[in-house]
């Protein structure tokens, strides 16, 4: 069933043949046969004789000032090597992503629980954790700020299509918990009339709880304390760029002295963005002169990371009697909690996307995102669109349920496709079918009711629980469809580098690649070899370990790597091609145009030419190293939003069918069934791994993924209490993969992984809606929400 | 404490274990096994599954002290020290690993569930799979990669038992 179907287009085919394992094969992973051993590192397997263990006190206090820190007990505990505090961050103090907010350690005042406070280094990761308990704070505590709204002075809705309206005191006083006050960041979309009227108005009002990226990996690593009086650390991450530059600033130390290696990463998902026990393993290991191993267990993770914004949104949809969008209004705000990590990019796709993939020729949007003493939020996967998807496509439903119309024909009678305008004022210039991928969706077969004939519990709601036997079940369908930009937007400078070296190693030509783009699960590592292997038609192709050593290969986040450092793979083999190409034909002794590198050698289709690259090359070693940009971006208008912002949109859409048992509010998802266009698939098994994937975590927020915050503390910091999809609660999935190219990109690929994620959530909505006739405003979907008790 | 016990095989024995340790730790942190993950560490994920006795256990749950004696399997000791066996290469083939984190608790428990069931269906599939948390996946290619290794276990020459 997961097979996917692939509908070719114009995508280049001027490819290796199936099978070789080159672009557009289902390739094999390298690290593949590694972790199906057990023989892969990743950052919690590091081991180096004579290593210590660190750990990290955190606050127990969502606000508090700190009026002095005791850490004489912890430094006379036996085995104890370190105990650290803000006063041993020999540079910076604080760091962040996007704006320096955030203390390494806690100066003097802390904003969220979890802060890290003090490290301890010791020789065993219990003695090390008993003495950090010894190490006595002491907290003024002060009242939390925990609500976005109520940080920015927006207590009330009819204050939100103002910016302009009276703060309350709140927000100018006692609640500053930065210097500039409480906003990161206001984003403004305004195109056509401001004052717009319609036929048939529906107004919503929808909040989406805190999800957790849960990636099964710890956050982990190693510092190891070099010659030069500098450092090298192995560590799980998604940029190692953007970490050895917080790292440099917070050590006061050049990138020379900071090196930085690729640990195995245990999936990401936006959660190793922001730096976590990087800073602080690398103190520990220059304090000690010794090898410093962190690795956080699964309730420090929970703090250890940003997570996904909640947020709470205001919309109003205009529409003409027959269905056709006149205007949308909305307010939309984001908790970034405690300090700003990504939350400014965040609010630039939530306010540039926050209307989804229709043509509103009349929009008025304002995005927030707020400072608060909630965890601060970040980074991950659909990175400030999932959110706003929940409230754009329940407004669809309701609006088409107003029209007494098919919510798939509202959809399909508004849908953008190529050369439509954003509300940003950009013209779609690739294709954009969000039509076609809802129409495949509604043409797919349903699944059979269960129940029809023997009822088997396992496909009930409650399953072996044994809570109904179809008593009080209901079943409904929903639809949803997404988009999401692809790579970093709005002006940034959005490179990778990559580094190929072509040589002969055993009589065999041998492609080298090094980039430093951190594999984090998706299979960015296959792509690298399947690119290299077209581009230079050699069979074997080496994977270079990701570090430091090469340049910037940008973040591992925005479904960009493919594109991006794909691009920049390329773009490095076409320069190695071009020095083969033309030894060639000096070989030959004239210029022939049809010379392509296959099988190992400069071969040409129309004159019997073949060359060993073997022979071509002897000894000789051809390295190329190049940055590579895709088509510059630029900076919104402050004031209207408008401008060329987003460098590539990727599209999905998804039906979800659903049981609810009505009377216990237990909901099964029966089916998934996901239509995607990326473009060209690069690696089709991958693709749909990634679809699957990501289906799966937009279901996880849609019925059950929350962090619990009360009073700005978590409260279900384990996997006993936040729970993630497991195999029993993922349905079968039916998946056809498109392939429409995007003539900008490398092979036409477009970015995979984030819009699955976005719109199946909101799917899963919409079908429990049909099932139970409830308006369901909030995600996740608790059982209360359903029964009304 | 000193702890003595079977692992893949292979009689070991370990000195200075502190009684508070885990059967997870010692394995990864003192026998230079560290195969079975430590994702959790609450025996809610299954990433650390191993045999003990011949039955599937979150060695995170076991104190150390309890394996004295006894015989452990961990996911090193799966393949010989040239091919895969059936069930890894399955999951190699069918695309269901990703990041790989879950990958060694979910080849033991294929391994045992295939042990037990022979060619099980998608539902015991489910049910006993249901212990082992993947975050990558959405599990699809995990069911197409245990019902590849069940067939091919069931029909080795005719599947390629590699």
């Amino acid at each position: 069933m997961s097979t996917p179907t692939r509908t070719p287009t114009g995508a280049p085919e001027h490819l290796t043949g199936p099978g070789s394992g080159g672009v557009g094969d289902d390739a094999q992973r390298p690290d593949g046969v590694l972790k199906v051993r057990g023989e892969f590192a990743y950052g919690s397997d590091l081991w180096m004789e004579d290593m210590l263990w660190g750990v990290t006190l955190r606050s127990p206090h969502p606000y508090a000032r700190i009026r002095s820190v005791d850490t004489s007990a912890a430094l006379a505990t036996p085995g104890v090597s370190a105990v650290l505090t803000s006063d041993d961050v020999p540079g910076e103090k604080v760091y962040g992503l996007e704006l320096a907010d955030q203390p390494v350690l806690a100066l003097d005042v802390v904003r969220y629980q979890g802060e890290p406070v003090a490290l301890v280094a010791a020789d065993h990761p219990e003695t090390a954790r008993l003495a950090a308990a010894r190490i006595h704070v002491d907290y003024d505590v002060l009242e939390p700020v925990t609500d976005a709204r109520t940080a920015l002075g927006h207590p009330t809705w009819n204050q939100v299509h103002d910016s302009t309206a009276e703060v309350t005191e709140l927000s100018r006083e006692s609640a500053h918990l930065h210097p500039e006050g409480n906003l990161v960041r206001h984003l403004k979309v305004r195109t056509g009339d401001p004052a717009p009227t319609a036929d048939v108005v529906v107004v919503g009002e929808y909040e989406v709880g805190m999800q957790d990226q849960a990636f099964l990996g710890p956050e982990a690593g190693l510092a190891v304390p070099a010659e030069d009086g500098g450092v090298e650390l192995h560590v799980a991450t998604q940029w190692l760029h953007v970490d050895q530059k917080q790292i440099c600033s917070a050590l006061a130390l050049p990138p020379e002295q900071v090196r930085l290696t690729l640990a195995g990463v245990g999936g990401a998902f936006g959660g190793r963005e922001d730096l976590s026990m990087h800073v602080h393993a690398c103190l520990l290991a220059l304090r000690t002169g010794r090898p410093v191993k962190m690795s956080y267990n699964r309730e420090e993770s929970f703090f250890g990371h940003v997570h996904r914004h909640p947020a709470t949104m205001r919309y109003e949809h205009g529409a003409t009697r027959d269905g056709e969008l006149v205007y949308v209004k909305a307010a939309i705000y984001f908790d970034g909690g405690a300090y700003a990590s990504s939350t400014p990019a965040v609010v630039g796709n939530g306010g540039t996307m926050g209307i989804g993939p229709y043509v509103v020729p009349n929009v008025h949007v304002d995005c927030y995102g707020a400072y608060t003493n909630n965890p601060p939020c970040g980074a991950m996967r659909g990175f400030g669109s999932v959110q706003t998807a929940f409230a754009y496509e329940s407004q669809m439903d309701a609006l088409a349920a107003e029209l007494d119309m098919d919510p798939v024909e509202l959809r399909c009678r508004n849908a953008m496709e190529e050369g439509s305008a954003t509300p940003t004022g950009q013209v779609i210039d690739s294709p954009a079918p969000v039509v076609e991928l809802l129409r495949r969706l509604e043409a797919m077969p349903l699944p059979a009711r269960s129940g029809d004939g023997e009822v088997d519990l396992r496909d009930m709601p409650g399953g072996v629980s044994n809570t109904t036997h179809g008593e009080g079940v209901r079943r409904g369908v929903g639809y949803a469809v997404a988009y999401k930009n692809v790579a970093f937007s709005e002006g940034y400078d959005d490179h990778s580098t990559a580094r190929v070296r072509l040589e002969v190693v055993g009589g065999e030509p041998t492609a080298t690649v090094h980039t430093a783009a951190a594999e984090v699960g998706q299979g960015l590592v296959t792509v690298e070899q399947q690119i290299a292997r077209t581009e230079l038609g050699v069979e074997r192709v080496v994977v270079h370990p990701k570090d430091t050593s090469v340049g910037s290969a940008g973040s591992t986040s925005a479904s960009r790597q493919t594109y991006v450092t794909g691009g920049a793979v390329k773009a490095a083999c076409e320069k190695v091609r071009e020095q083969l190409v033309a030894r060639a034909e000096r070989l030959v002794g004239r210029t022939v145009p049809d010379l392509r590198l296959a099988g190992g050698a400069v071969v040409s289709d129309s004159e019997d030419i073949t060359v060993p690259l073997a022979d071509l090359l002897g000894d000789d070693v051809l390295e190329e190293t190049l940055e590579w940009r895709h088509r510059p971006t630029e900076a919104i208008d402050p004031e209207t939003g408008q401008g060329f912002a987003h460098v590539q949109y990727a599209f999905s859409a998804h039906r979800a069918v659903v049981d609810v048992d009505t009377e216990l509010g237990l909901v099964k998802v029966v089916e998934m069934a996901c239509t995607q266009d990326v473009g060209k698939a690069i690696n089709p098994q991958a693709v749909v791994g990634q679809i699957q994937g990501g289906t799966a975590q937009g279901l996880g927020l849609a019925v059950m993924e929350e962090i619990l915050i009360q009073d700005g503390k978590v409260r279900n910091p384990s996997f006993t209490d936040y729970l993630i999809p497991t195999i029993l609660d993922m349905p079968p999935m039916r998946i056809e993969v498109l392939e429409y190219a995007d003539p900008h990109a490398p092979y036409g690929l477009r970015g995979v992984g984030e819009a699955p994620n976005i719109s199946s959530g909101p799917a899963v909505l919409a079908a429990i809606r049909a099932a139970t006739g409830l308006p369901l405003t909030r995600v996740p979907v608790r059982p209360e929400h359903i029964t009304g008790t | 404490m000193r702890l003595t016990c079977t692992v893949n095989g292979t009689e070991q024995h370990v000195d200075d274990v502190w009684e508070g340790e885990s059967l997870l730790y010692v394995l990864r942190e003192r026998m230079g096994l560290p195969g079975s993950k430590n994702a959790c560490e609450q025996g809610e994920c299954g990433s650390c599954t191993v045999y003990l006795d011949g039955l599937p256990v979150c060695a995170c749950l076991v104190a150390a002290g309890q394996a004295e004696g006894r015989q452990i399997g961990t996911v090193e000791g799966l393949a010989g020290p040239e091919a895969l066996h059936p069930v890894q290469q399955a999951f190699l083939d069918a695309g269901a690993v990703q990041c790989g984190f879950c990958t060694p608790g979910l080849l033991v428990a294929t391994h045992d569930l295939i042990a037990r069931h022979g060619r099980p269906s998608d539902a015991e599939t489910r049910e006993a799979l249901a212990g082992n948390l993947c975050r990558c996946t959405g599990y699809e290619k995990i069911l197409d990669a245990v019902r590849l290794a069940a067939d091919r276990m069931a029909e080795p020459a005719a599947g390629g038992d590699r």
